[in-house]
């Protein structure tokens, strides 16, 4: 994968060709765009539709763990769960992978040796990207290196607003190279960016700019990941894979917390971006309280009968 | 990978309690009719009812009943008085919302998600929102002292049975008039389940009549020489006939008629916003909608990138079922309308237009017709100029703003325009010159009862919704 | 064609004594396209005075010159509609301001005293609703959504009338002027040649762009069905029409284009005629825009 994409690679030779590309990409129109998520919304999945949802959804969940209070026992707990959501019912996939600060990413690594599942580390002086570029390289590159395959950054809100492109591109390249094989998830932070216009030129910026996933939010900014946004995301993958031949996650992070909302996510990928992305691979939920009401549904369906949170884990 | 197949997620029937057979609603009571017809599930063929057909004697007891309501109670009562029935009636709409959601796609075939959202819900907002004016009549701007004018004849067509019935309904009476309404023929049933709200909300005997049959019936009802007001919606050419039937009369008309919408994508539109207009402008309702955006206008320099992107949002329309949850295109009215929309999609191919469809799979049994486009399209091909009224785009080209116009108005219609442009300048310029009685500007196929609603030119005159509705209602 | 009544009303002016000065007449010709032209069927008719004197061969409009007014007055429509209202209230004002100017002419073609004021301030009237109907008939609309939704009356095109006999002038007047108020354009048909002809060099001489109305004198009842029935002709002012039957035949050719139709009424000329004669003749378009950041 190369930083630069050659149809395009013209449109990040300077600040000023950046900034034409990306005010010229097409608008967005607020009402139109949360009218269609709105009506996407509407679908209704049931009995066999919504058991395939939920087990996918489940593989899709980034779990994560992202407090002050973190501390190593909490983090192994988290990482017994992910192997194994449901303890009760061995046919529940595990989750896609966990997500920690940089400091837990050595225990992490440890919990998940074996399992398949992913170990995400947000990078970057998050939550708010305030520090200077070197902090940001090197907290990414004792990330990788303590074992995290994937980063997930955030973006300098301030220099996007302030309209200064190229130097968000810069830093996006830059940690991108320091990712080295890591896959790298570029976190929007879209409560901050307002617009929908604005989420549409930082999306593609991502893009541009060779990350891997672009992904909404921090879950530390409210409004975090709504369906309006995350459409507008997904048409911005659609649209650069049609232009560039490259294809890029999406992920959703912050305030997804029920089985309803995380098909409605599914509903709108599917219609959106098309079930090219209904992967693990492609579609992340970034979630800690969602699995549990997965879990809840999962039983219910198979089941008959509605569960109670008592039945599942809290880690 | 997989597929995301979305299982059956059919709305439940039983809400709906089907009677054998239904009479005439006149002067509070159901009654037998002279004759009676078959009404069936566009989906299925399935036969819902037996339904009595209204003979002109009939028609004629309807009137009367509603000329002594008019004269004996509504005219007389007092405009607070008259507020509280409709508003009980938007209650009672809102409160049987779902049974009357079911009732009308199992009858008309729409989807379901659109008579759940759109046509129930508006209903009972527009009884809301003009009981509120029955006591407020002396502000509405038609002099100090408006009076009804009598007794309203009443047509409607069979694309938003309900929500016709309430654009016509609800402002008659908050004006004070009483009304014989005769419901298309092919979707009696949410009139007369209407008509039993009426005497669940108590409303006199008489204020609301209900007469169903075909043509016959509505041309006694529009004849009938003690009918002071006809309102109809329907064809144009059904138009002509009522707007000659009246002549020389003292009756007042309002006409909703034709229209063939042009919906103009500029090159600066918000294009996914837009294509999703496109899909709603001609899709909605299975494009049933006489202000449907049945020519796509789109600016050359795009016209690739978005019929590209059009096409791929038509291949996640699905096409089915009217009482699943998910089916976003139901079955279209009757055989009759099916006829119509293949001729003139047949015309279309037939003169060179270039057709296209996603791969769909229609029901066996029932009246269905994919979603289709006809790209190279020009102004002189009939598609270009005749009403389809079905799922049915013709897609043409413009270079300049002015071309743009002048193509949109190139037509003896005049209901609704759609303009997607992002510069505002440009949005509002071209707003004014369009010949149209409602111009969506980056959205359409919007409706609300404050907003008024009605052609010019060939699309008819007068005006449904808000302030202005109630003119047609009221001697001034 | 001249009847036997109008032949002898010529004998007797023939009649009379030679004057010291040989007064010039006038030649009453229509008004079409802001020109005056003879009727292109060469037809006149005999117009005499209330003492059934000779005065005038008037022009005798014909089905082409119909179809020629129609062809002016959709081609001033597009400017005239879109002129501002600030605009064509001062041309409707300077109407009346000429108008005032000229009260000798329709003086001396016996208009009252009265009826003449009353015309003239009826223009001025008229003149001041320009700016002032769309706010009265159109406005914002509370949509329960995040739209913008407004709506305004717009002309509805070419509207054709048929001028009531009496009062000439001020019927005239009060037929022309809401319909031009609003934007229309106008093709009058007047059995009034004198006063409709004078009122038309009125109209020219007052900034009212050619074509925005056109005066055809003859009979309603030969060009009334041209009118009625022309695809062109977006509206029909039948309340100065008598004759019940014509009336009624009009009204039905109307229908095969959907025109805006006014049915014969009896009207009190001098009283305020109210919103209606504008309204008549207006379109509501309601325009919609969302509202988002």
């Amino acid at each position: 994968m190369t930083a630069t994409i050659s149809p395009l690679s013209e449109v990040t030779r300077s600040d000023a060709a950046l900034r034409t590309f990306l005010h010229g990409l097409p608008g967005v129109d607020r009402v139109g765009a949360d009218a269609r998520a709105a009506g996407l919304g509407t679908r209704s999945i049931k009995t066999t539709a919504k058991a395939w949802a939920i087990d996918l959804a489940i593989r899709m969940v980034d779990l994560t763990t992202l407090e002050g209070a973190d501390t190593p026992g909490k983090v192994r707990a988290l990482c017994a769960k992910a192997r194994r959501p449901d303890p009760a019912d061995p046919s529940c996939p595990p989750v896609a992978a966990i997500c920690v600060y940089p400091s837990m990413v050595p225990t992490a690594a440890e919990a998940l040796r074996g399992s398949g599942i992913h170990l995400a580390s947000v990078a970057t002086a998050f939550p708010s990207g305030q520090a200077p570029l070197k902090v940001k390289l090197d907290d990414t590159r004792a990330a990788v290196a303590a074992g995290a395959d994937e980063i997930d950054m955030v973006i300098s809100r301030g220099a996007f607003l302030a309209g200064r492109y190229l130097e968000v591109f810069e830093e996006i390249t830059a940690i991108k190279e320091a990712c080295g094989k890591a896959h790298l998830k570029v976190i929007l932070e879209t409560g901050e960016l307002v617009t929908y216009d604005n989420v549409r030129r930082a999306s593609w910026l991502a893009m541009l700019a060779g990350g891997d996933f672009i992904k909404t939010s921090t879950g530390k900014v409210s409004p975090a990941a709504t369906l309006p946004v995350t459409l507008i995301m997904l048409e911005a993958v659609r649209d650069f894979l049609d232009t560039t031949g490259r294809k890029v996650g999406v992920k959703p992070a912050g305030g997804i917390r029920t089985t309803k909302d995380a098909i409605k996510y599914l509903v709108m990928v599917n219609e959106i971006a098309g079930d090219g992305w209904l992967d693990p691979d492609w579609f992340r939920f970034g979630a800690s309280t969602l699995l549990n009401d997965l879990l809840m549904q999962r039983t219910k369906l198979a089941t008959g009968h509605y569960s109670g949170p008592d039945y599942f884990t809290l880690d | 990978m997989s597929r995301f197949e979305y299982a059956p997620a059919p709305e439940s029937r039983s809400i709906v309690k089907l009677q054998p057979s239904y009479g005439l609603f006149i002067n509070g009571e159901f009654t037998d009719g002279a004759g009676s017809f078959k009404t069936i599930s566009p989906a299925s063929e399935e036969v819902l009812a037996e339904v009595a057909e209204a003979s002109s004697a009939d028609v004629d007891r309807a009137v009367q009943a509603a000329r002594r309501a008019y004269e004996d109670v509504w005219g007389p009562m007092p405009g607070r008085e008259r507020a509280k029935y409709l508003f009980r009636i938007a209650r009672i709409i809102a409160e049987r919302s779902r049974e009357l959601a079911v009732l009308e796609s199992l009858n008309n075939g729409k989807p379901i998600k659109e008579s759940r959202d759109v046509d129930v819900p508006l209903s009972a907002a527009h009884f809301f929102y003009y009981a509120g004016w029955a006591d407020k009549l002396p502000y509405a701007g038609f002099g100090a002292d408006p009076r009804p004018l009598g007794v309203a004849g009443q047509v409607i067509p069979w694309n938003f049975p309900l929500l016709m019935l309430a654009w016509k309904i609800a402002p008659a009476l908050a004006a004070g008039n009483t009304v014989v309404l005769k419901p298309a023929e092919t979707t009696p049933l949410s009139a007369l389940l209407f008509a039993e709200i009426c005497q669940q909300a108590e409303l006199p005997p008489g204020v609301v009549n209900i007469v169903t049959g075909a043509g016959e019936t509505g041309a006694a009802l529009v004849n009938h020489p003690d009918v002071d007001k006809v309102a109809f919606t329907g064809s144009t050419e059904v138009g002509r006939i009522i707007a000659r039937a009246v002549a020389g009369t003292k009756k007042k008309v309002t006409l909703e008629l034709g229209g063939k919408a042009a919906n103009i994508v500029f090159d600066d539109a918000a294009i996914d916003q837009a294509v999703e207009g496109i899909v709603n402008g001609i899709f909605f309702n299975q494009g049933h909608v006489c202000c449907a955006g049945s020519r796509l206008l789109v600016q050359e320099s795009v016209a690739d990138q978005l019929l590209e992107s059009l096409k791929r949002r038509m291949a996640t329309l699905r096409v089915g079922d009217p009482l699943d949850k998910n089916t976003d295109i139901g079955a279209i009215n009757s055989a009759e309308q099916l006829s119509r929309i293949k001729a003139l999609a047949e015309i279309g191919a037939s003169e060179g237009a270039e057709r296209w469809s996603p791969a769909c799979e229609l029901p066996e049994r029932g009246f269905w017709f994919a979603p289709t486009i006809f790209t190279g399209v020009s102004q002189a091909h009939r598609i270009a100029r005749e009403e389809i009224f079905g799922p049915v785009l013709s897609v043409l080209t413009f270079r300049t703003p002015a071309e743009a116009v002048e193509k949109a108005n190139n037509t003896p219609y005049g209901l609704s325009a759609g303009i997607w442009s992002e510069k505002g300048s440009r949005i509002l310029a071209i707003a004014d010159q369009l010949r149209a009685g409602v111009v969506w500007a980056n959205t359409f196929n919007k409706f609300d009862p404050t907003s008024p609603f009605g052609g010019y030119k060939e699309s008819g005159y007068g005006r449904e919704g808000g302030r202005h509705g109630l003119e047609a209602y009221l001697a001034q | 064609m001249p009847s036997k009544k109008d032949a002898a009303a010529a004998r007797t002016t023939t009649g009379a004594a030679a004057p010291a000065r040989l007064a010039v007449r006038k030649t009453y010709k229509l008004f079409i396209g802001g020109a005056f032209p003879r009727s292109e069927s060469g037809r006149t008719y005999v117009v005499a005075d209330s003492k059934g004197q000779f005065v005038a061969n008037a022009a005798q409009a014909s089905r082409k010159d119909a179809r020629d007014a129609v062809l002016a007055a959709r081609a001033a429509f597009g400017k005239w509609s879109g002129a501002t209202a600030y605009n064509k209230g001062q041309v409707i004002y300077r109407v009346a301001e000429m108008l005032e100017g000229r009260r000798g002419e329709f003086a001396a073609l016996e208009v009252p005293e009265s009826e003449l004021d009353e015309a003239i301030d009826r223009l001025v009237w008229y003149a001041g609703w320009t700016d002032k109907i769309a706010q009265v008939a159109g406005g914002a609309n509370p949509v329960a959504g995040p739209y913008f939704n407004i709506s305004s009356p717009e002309p509805s095109g070419v509207v054709a009338v048929v001028a009531p006999s009496s009062p000439a002038l001020l019927g005239l007047v009060s037929v022309i002027a809401p319909v031009i108020a609003t934007g229309n354009t106008v093709i009058v048909i007047s059995d009034a040649p004198r006063v409709a002809i004078t009122l038309a060099e009125v109209l020219a001489t007052s900034d009212v762009p050619g074509g925005v109305v056109n005066i055809l004198t003859g009979s309603a009842a030969e060009m009334g069905p041209w009118l009625a029935s022309h695809s062109d002709v977006n509206g029909l002012d039948l309340t100065g029409v008598a004759d019940a039957k014509l009336a009624l035949e009009l009204e039905q050719a109307a229908a095969e284009t959907l025109k805006r139709v006014r049915r014969p009424a009896a009207v009190d000329w001098s009283a305020d005629p109210g919103l209606a004669p504008m309204t008549a003749y207006l379109e509501t378009k309601t325009v919609w825009h969302p509202k988002g950041l």
